[in-house]
């Protein structure tokens, strides 16, 4: 009978959080489930019928403060391939201050009782201040430079899914890792599942005592060529102008030059390295046509793991009852499916 | 909370000889097996949908393909259970369309999971025919929906107290079928 009852435990969902802010916080066990989930969820868009019952009834608001084309689309496809009505928001922040404009906002939201807000703010913390004040479901869709916890899961499947694992491989991150939500959050991510990761970028953009702030056993490396070699995983960002106040390298040109990644990279990293890039990219400056056309590219395929990764918080966060945070009640399989 | 085990009503030759006269009911049903498509629904339905294709060989010679079906996006008290069950690969390897599939499981109770599986089946494709076999069907008076097995293992009259436990091999450490009741009627 014990083995009954543990079997019942462990089907119980690993991931039972109310809002998914950051993968700071994130247990590794909790990291795998989103991923284990999502990857089930990648069978349904390859489906004919790309749609499942799962969030029938339930409304997912897209709140976006910040331009985003992939990342809204991603969110809203994941939500439709769900059952779930979506509305979209987008809201400029050029003449409103955060504060005033989030508070409006979320009371705004609440009257129409969502299921899920998914938002997007140049403001760190933006997302955390709307979870203190929302009933519903938080998902962050990138936090100025704070993070962007689906982009950091979608980038782990597409890695596992090459790969097989994460534990034990040599990531690279090139570029501005100092104003790039899309690195912090792959830095908690690889380096909670056991990668070893290695950043390099102008040193006004990836500064030494970085290091220490974001994470034990990552390494800031002067190069491109010092954190490439050997590199299973060459992850590439992109110059973001819009976060960028002053200069932090004279020209474009001369970015590309010294930080662009090139093919004669590639053949410092390990032979069956992949190359990955959050997206949208800049031709010619942070990474070459050649690669990002290229065999080792995975760039369309993080686009396609996006959905899925998205299915699945969307899933953990917006299905089932809302009482996330009673854990009182078993969840899964055996005992609660009435046959 | 613990379980009492009320009575054994099966052990692993009594499911082996079920499952052989499943088999031979289906092939007899079915004119052969040349169209057949056997859909396990998870867990327990999946090693007995393998074991019964396994039968159907020895009787035909040729082995009916084995699906499988997860339930879980497609249940229908998702909005009210709590935390969020977790979700397993749906296989249908082929085509389903035009098909004499047989869906599998191992206890037929309310129908809920059934009606659920049939949404599922009907998204992948139109079936010729869709049946339905059961190892344990617990009576029709526990049904919510109108649906019944075309084929039992064995017929299980029980209260709503009690719960039908199987146990295969390739979950558990033992092969047998228990009736167990549960303390409280509270319980899910």
């Amino acid at each position: 009978m014990a083995a009954f009852f543990w079997l019942v435990f462990k089907m119980q969902s690993p991931f039972n959080r109310k809002h998914l802010l950051g993968i700071r916080e994130l247990e590794p066990a909790e990291i795998n489930h989103l991923l284990d989930t999502a990857e089930t969820f990648r069978d349904v868009s390859r489906r004919e019928i790309k749609k499942v019952p799962a969030l029938r009834g339930r409304t997912v608001i897209n709140l976006f403060f910040e331009s985003s084309t992939r990342t809204r689309t991603s969110f809203e496809i994941a939500a439709k391939r769900l059952s779930a009505d979506t509305i979209n928001i987008s809201v400029s922040t050029s003449s409103v201050t955060k504060g005033e404009t989030l508070l409006d906002t979320a009371r705004n939201l609440e009257a129409m009782a969502p299921d899920c807000i998914v938002i997007r703010h140049s403001m760190a913390g933006a997302p955390q201040h709307l979870a203190r004040m929302c009933d519903a479901p938080i998902v962050n869709a990138g936090d100025g430079s704070h993070e962007h916890p689906t982009q950091a899961l979608l980038d782990a499947l597409t890695i596992r899914e090459q790969k097989g694992h994460i534990e034990g491989l040599n990531v690279a991150i090139i570029g501005d890792i100092l104003h790039s939500r899309v690195a912090r959050s792959n830095i908690y991510l690889l380096t909670k599942l056991g990668a070893t990761v290695r950043v390099a970028g102008p040193g006004t953009l990836a500064p030494t005592e970085f290091a220490e702030l974001v994470s034990h056993g990552l390494r800031v490396e002067k190069t491109i060529e010092a954190a490439v070699d050997g590199a299973d995983v060459v992850m590439v960002l992109r110059i973001q102008r819009e976060r960028q106040d002053s200069a932090f390298f004279p020209s474009m040109r001369e970015y590309a030059v010294h930080y662009g990644l090139h093919k004669e990279h590639l053949d410092l990293a390990a032979p069956e390295a992949i190359v990955m890039h959050p997206g949208p990219i800049n031709r010619g400056i942070e990474i070459s046509s050649e690669i990002a056309d290229g065999g080792r590219s995975l760039i369309l395929e993080q686009v396609t793991n996006g959905v899925a990764v998205r299915m699945a918080v969307l899933y953990l966060l917006a299905g089932g009852g809302h009482d996330s945070e009673s854990e009182s009640a078993p969840t899964s399989g055996e005992r609660t499916r009435e046959r | 909370m613990d379980f009492v085990e009320k009575a054994r009503i099966m052990d692993g030759p009594r499911i082996n000889r079920a499952l052989a006269r499943l088999a031979s009911e289906i092939v007899e049903e079915n004119h052969g097996a040349d169209d057949l498509y056997l859909v396990g629904i998870r867990r327990r339905g999946v090693p007995l949908a393998e074991r019964m294709a396994d039968k159907i060989a020895d009787l035909e010679g040729d082995r009916p393909r084995v699906g499988v079906l997860d339930i879980t996006l497609y249940r229908d008290d998702l909005s009210t259970v709590g935390a969020k069950p977790i979700v397993n690969r749906t296989e249908l390897p082929g085509d389903i369309e035009g098909r004499s599939i047989v869906l599998i499981d191992d206890v037929l109770y309310t129908g809920r999971t059934i009606r659920a599986a049939l949404d599922q089946l009907i998204d992948f494709g139109r079936p010729r025919r869709v049946q339905l076999a059961v190892l344990i069907d617990r009576g029709k008076e526990h049904r919510e929906l109108p649906i019944q097995a075309d084929y039992i293992g064995k017929l299980v009259p029980t209260k709503k107290s009690e719960i039908i436990k199987v146990m295969l091999n390739e979950f558990d450490e033992e092969e047998g079928v228990v009736i167990v009741e549960r303390p409280s009627t509270e319980a899910v």
